[in-house]
């Protein structure tokens, strides 16, 4: 029976000349905990290239791997001088724009992947941001979802690391995410895309996990789940915190 | 030593925190201001989200008003029952002020009118206390000129009077319950305790002996605020435990200092210094203001999915 499986599946691969290459890749880790004292981490991505048959001729093989944090919509809001002082005037609504995201490639981006492909996969990053519609009142739309881009690229939120993957033989590659201590909760999807002459040959994904731990999940947990017991287990350290530094303060003045 | 805080989502400095909470114990023992009106751009400052700095900081307050207030009992320098009215006036306004705040958010501009009421109250205030102070220095080194001890005005002739034995007064219950009301507002409106406000407040409108004013202001502090952290933690989730841990450590401590600082100075020199504290936050939120932005374009942030 399992080899019969093992045939058919070998058969099955062998019937699949477009995917004469494929990615086998890894993390260093599939989940990241954050604790009090989470101070960023870094991600180590590494894999080869698996083939069936003698490397193809022609243009080498290039990667670009992705890093994708939890998206959430946002409000960009621009101001402008209104009798003498800065005055938010204008806001724009981008439904989905990722906490995190991180592109690193073999070499200079246009070089390493098509338009269509970028279109297809949403790889880059003003790709990766969904905008719909803007307000009838606002005439330049994209100039406040660059200005997103510009905002969190400038925090490290957003980052495009060209040439930061390293490829031996073109075979085996590596490169290196440093994640921000700001993490945002949720799932980190990883994609590393195996690039011929700008088209995608090959595509594996795969997902980080990360998570508050311990006292940071309890607090979490706590203010999301029953609010009021949480506002009122404050006051009572509020209250009992100034009653110790103050009793302290006395006892140690007599 | 970075600290993770979990409301908040972001990575701080454990020191800065602990810093910014001295300083504003200190500020909060020697006033009797809570010091939210620092202690709110501070924690911007360093990268906290405005929601959970406004309703971290309130919590905060809590703390260093109590150790505040403890100190002031002994020393028995708060009046509870003009605290009491105040706190009374003070609950009714700040309801009245969240009302308000809702009208403003749906207006779009609620951003504007907080920095603006900061700095009209603030410049107002500061620019007042510090000419009554600077008067009051120069009329100390002149001994020879007149001193009006008791002013009788028209607060005098309101009815309902009532008799505040700690503060030495005998006035109607109209005025301070107006001005618990008016302070009332504004803090839930600003996001602050109101103590810049309540002090002045109680010395020029309600004579009460500069003495009595600052346990008196941490008393109806205490409630205010912590009426606010609990509004803050049941409709926005935005009170931070851990970051209100850290900073209640150094606060209780800073008000401790705070308070034997005050204790040794003299009442014109207290006044003077806090009028230009307040005077320094309302020209550097004034320049914010003025100033072209560094970039003209800002996130608003919400919660992740």
């Amino acid at each position: 029976m399992i080899r019969l499986i093992l045939l058919s599946l070998s058969l099955l691969l062998s019937a699949l000349p477009a995917r004469a290459e494929r990615v086998v890749a890894s993390l260093s880790q599939d989940t990241i905990a954050i604790t009090a004292s989470f101070d960023g981490s870094e991600v180590f991505v590494f894999g080869a290239v698996k083939r069936e048959a003698p490397m193809p001729e022609g243009k080498p093989l290039d990667v670009v791997i992705t890093l994708q944090g939890p998206s959430a919509p946002a409000t960009v809001r621009r101001k402008e001088r209104v009798a003498g002082i800065w005055v938010n005037t204008q806001a724009v609504e981008v439904d989905l724009a990722p906490a995190f995201y991180a592109v690193a490639t073999t070499g200079p981006f246009e070089q390493v992947i098509s338009q269509t492909e970028d279109l297809r996969h949403a790889v880059s990053i003003p790709r990766a941001i969904r905008s719909v519609g803007a307000p009838p009142d606002v005439q330049d739309a994209q100039a406040f979802t660059e200005a997103l881009i510009r905002l969190r690229a400038r925090s490290g939120a957003y980052r495009l690391e060209e040439g930061d993957v390293g490829i031996e033989e073109q075979t085996l590659f590596s490169t290196r995410f440093v994640l921000p201590a700001n993490l945002v909760e949720g799932p980190y999807r990883a994609r590393i895309f195996l690039t011929r002459d700008r088209d995608v040959v090959d595509l594996y994904e795969t997902e980080i996990d990360v998570r508050k731990v311990g006292l940071e999940r309890m607090l979490y947990t706590l203010a999301h789940e029953r609010p009021l017991a949480y506002g009122l287990l404050a006051l009572l350290l509020a209250v009992v915190a100034g009653w110790t530094a103050s009793t302290v303060f006395r006892l140690l003045r007599t | 030593m970075q600290l993770y805080l979990p409301i908040a989502e972001v990575s701080a400095n454990a020191f800065a925190l602990l810093g910014i909470g001295g300083i504003v114990g200190i500020l909060s023992g020697m006033f009797g201001v809570g010091g939210g009106f620092l202690v709110t751009p501070l924690l911007f400052f360093i990268g906290i989200p405005p929601t959970v700095a406004v309703a971290t900081g309130a919590n905060q307050v809590v703390a260093s008003s109590v150790s505040g207030v403890l100190a002031q009992i002994r020393r028995k320098t708060v009046d509870f029952k003009m605290g009491t009215v105040l706190l009374i006036g003070g609950l009714i306004g700040s309801a009245g002020g969240v009302w308000l705040f809702n009208i403003l958010r749906a207006m779009g501009q609620i951003d504007l009118v907080v920095q603006l009421a900061y700095v009209v109250f603030l410049g107002t205030v500061g620019g007042l206390m510090l000419r009554e102070s600077l008067g009051a220095m120069r009329r100390a080194r002149n001994p020879s000129a007149p001193v009006r001890r008791h002013q009788h005005g028209w607060v005098h002739g309101l009815p309902f009077k009532m008799k505040f034995r700690t503060s030495g007064l005998y006035i109607s219950v109209v005025p301070p319950l107006l001005v618990g009301m008016s302070v009332g507002v504004l803090a839930a409106i600003m996001g602050v305790g109101g103590g810049f406000i309540m002090v002045p407040a109680m010395i020029y409108l309600l004579g009460m002996p500069t003495k009595v004013v600052v346990g008196t202001s941490l008393y109806q502090i205490i409630f205010v605020t912590a009426f606010t952290t609990v509004m803050h933690a049941v409709t926005n989730q935005s009170v931070d435990m851990l970051l209100a841990l850290v900073l209640i450590f150094g606060g209780v401590v800073g008000a401790q200092f705070g308070t034997r600082i005050g204790a040794r100075l003299k009442a014109e020199q207290l006044r003077i210094l806090l009028a230009l504290l307040v005077l320094a936050v309302c020209g550097k939120l004034a320049l914010d203001l003025l100033l072209t932005p560094a970039d003209v374009y800002n996130i608003a942030e919400r919660g992740a999915a």
